[in-house]
């Protein structure tokens, strides 16, 4: 990917692909979700103030950091940084920005293949006919790689490397080969966006029913659009909004870095940076918010949303939406849908494969088919684990750990390093070269002081969620295997629950829940208790060691026999993630020795 | 969240239209679109 002859086509073409890097499925699955769960309309204050004090800043420092190493001719972290600050241990730190995206990309090719399989299945009309019970059991099948719905055998772990495949096949094209999708995928993303967002606002009350009498779309939307501003002082709707610019714009991952290394220091990215920015925020704000919330609204109604707000709504409700506008529609519906997430997940894909094949080409001179094919092959070599044990838990604990915990780390560290280290007047001096607008000095403030300590909170307010996990404080299952099953967090509004059923392979737990209703009159959510439960499944050998009537909080043995705990698969994953920071840990140090000899070295 | 929405869409527009507007810089630059020669 990095050869010294590489550049990018055009300056659109550039901008698409940055653009296209940082919208992502989260855009349309994960925003309107936090926004919903967050404040409603309060959420967009905290989230856009931390693009300013945050997002703004980190692309800066990500596009200055990447043009300035692109120079010495790294278009990797690892020898971005050491390009920026010499020390031996610096370009380990770097790593990051190279692990984060392979191990990222191992399970968010599963996501994108589930969206190509989600449209050749609107296509043929699976989903014609189908309850909204069916449609969503249609999704569990399709994750359960025993089971085929459309005769493939093992279809899920099919799909998944056709995906990995396409992906790898278009890197091998190199820069160009990217651009030329984000050319095409970016513009068709937003038109198919756009459709379906009129169709979101219009919607109105024309999609109630018998079931939910009082659906109406416009709920949805005032609910997004009204703030509730007594959550606006609460530390987790900010916590939430930090997050959330996090992900947005694939920020701290080592793939902005790359694809400004290949911008010549006397071009702009000042401008450039703001425009692709500002397009993903277009993406999420203006459309992310236009689509699943208003069409699940105008169909289910807002208390069904407040309560099953998820990113599985994508999967499992949409296309039992898009049924209620007929079969022609729901096709159009179903492609549009299904290709705007796919477009949205391929441009961020093809981005994460650009720093491994940047890193080999400048070390050890490997071509651009060489490195693409080989970044398939370790993304698909780590992601086997997400897709044969999706339902243990392996697919999460790998979005957790790579696409949350080390984001924060690296961008944490990347900005002490540019801005305090580097040294932010450098820094400043990079970032306004060329620039073709003129930033205000402010900036150069807010990164020195504002956006480090944002980030420091981000980071010091995770490490006990990052303990928890550690230590599978998460779980009362915490031994890989065991000889006692013991009930998990109950949830609701008690930590007990009576057993309702016991039979040779299932206990039934119910225990009282709290369902949550918007009343418009007042602007505020309430909470109303009703009966819950939990069914817990055993196989053969497992025996249940409860009675009717018991009762039973979260810890408590519920039955006796052989165990194989998530943890079992977890561990193993987490084995996968060290092993891969570990080899490219021993590639950059080969690449450290393989300089020293040349007289290349810096430290 | 209308106003933040218009905010967005106002400065996307504007960061484009700016992008699509600014004069190319001399060669040699990023964009092998502006080279004179093909290479």
């Amino acid at each position: 990917m990095s050869q010294s002859n590489e550049t990018w086509g055009s300056r659109v073409g550039l901008i698409l692909a940055m653009a296209g890097n940082a919208v992502g499925l989260g855009n349309f699955l994960r925003f309107p979700v936090q926004a919903v769960q967050n404040g409603g309309g309060a959420f967009i204050i905290p989230y856009l103030i931390c693009f300013l004090l945050m997002g703004i800043p980190l692309l800066f420092i990500e596009w200055s950091s990447g043009r300035f190493g692109g120079r010495f001719g790294n278009h990797s972290t690892p020898y971005i940084l050491d390009s920026m600050v010499k020390g031996r241990v610096l370009k380990y730190i770097g790593v990051f920005g190279i692990f984060t995206n392979i191990a990222v990309v191992s399970y968010y090719a599963y996501i994108e293949s589930w969206t190509m399989s989600y449209v050749y299945h609107s296509v043929i009309g699976t989903f014609n006919g189908m309850s909204q019970s069916e449609v969503a059991g249609f999704f569990a099948s399709y994750t359960d790689i025993s089971q085929t719905t459309t005769g493939i055998p093992y279809e899920a772990i099919v799909f998944y490397i056709v995906c990995l495949a396409i992906n790898t096949f278009i890197l091998s094209k190199g820069l160009g080969g990217v651009e030329k999708v984000a050319k095409i995928g970016m513009p068709l993303l937003i038109l198919f966006g756009i459709v379906l967002a009129v169709r979101g606002l219009t919607l109105g009350s024309s999609g109630a029913s018998d079931a939910f009498p009082l659906a109406n779309a416009i709920d949805g939307i005032n609910f997004l659009w009204t703030p509730q501003l007594d959550s606006i002082w609460s530390p987790k709707v900010w916590l939430a909004a930090a997050g959330q610019i996090f992900f947005t714009l694939s920020v701290g991952m080592g793939t902005v870095h790359c694809y400004a290394a290949y911008v010549k220091e006397k071009d702009d990215i000042a401008l450039n940076s703001l425009s692709a920015g500002f397009m993903n925020e277009f993406v999420e704000v203006v459309l992310g918010s236009a689509i699943v919330i208003p069409i699940a609204a105008g169909y289910l109604g807002l208390d069904w949303v407040l309560n099953n707000a998820g990113f599985g709504m994508a999967f499992q409700t949409m296309p039992f939406l898009f049924q209620q506008w007929g079969p022609t529609l729901a096709l159009f519906a179903g492609v549009m849908w299904f290709g705007l997430l796919f477009f949205a997940g391929i441009t961020s894909s093809l981005a994460m494969g650009t720093p491994w094949m940047g890193f080999m080409a400048d070390e050890f001179g490997w071509s651009k088919n060489k490195g693409a094919w080989s970044f398939g092959l370790i993304a698909l070599i780590l992601g086997l684990p997400t897709v044969f044990f999706f339902k243990e838990g392996v697919f999460d604990d790998y979005d957790y750990w790579a696409g949350t915990v080390s984001l924060v780390a690296f961008a944490f560290f990347e900005v002490i390093l540019f801005s305090w280290v580097f040294g932010i007047n450098k820094g400043w001096d990079e970032l306004t070269r060329g620039a073709d607008i003129k930033i205000p000095v402010v900036f150069k403030f807010i990164m020195k002081y504002v956006t480090p300590l944002l980030l420091g909170w981000v980071f010091i307010s995770s490490l006990p969620d990052i303990y928890n996990n550690i230590t599978h404080k998460d779980t009362y299952n915490r031994e890989a295997f065991a000889t006692s099953y013991y009930a998990e967090k109950i949830g609701g509004t008690t930590d007990e629950a009576t057993v309702k059923e016991v039979t040779e392979n299932q206990v039934v737990l119910s225990f009282t829940n709290t369902k949550v209703s918007f009343v418009k009159a007042e602007n505020k959510k309430i909470e109303t208790p009703f009966e819950d439960q939990i069914v817990y499944e055993f196989e053969e050998g497992q025996i249940p060691s409860v009675m009717v009537g018991q009762k039973i909080h979260a810890g408590d043995e519920i039955a006796i026999g052989e165990f194989t705990n998530k943890v079992f698969y977890k561990n193993i994953g987490r084995l996968m993630l060290l092993s891969l920071f570990g080899f490219i840990c021993i590639l950059v140090y080969m690449a450290f020795n393989k300089r020293t000899k040349e007289g290349r070295a810096t430290a | 969240m209308i106003l933040a929405q218009g905010l967005v869409i106002g400065a996307a527009l504007y960061f484009f239209y700016k992008v699509l507007t600014t004069p190319p810089k001399e060669e040699p630059d990023s964009y092998s679109e502006n080279d004179e020669e093909p290479r």
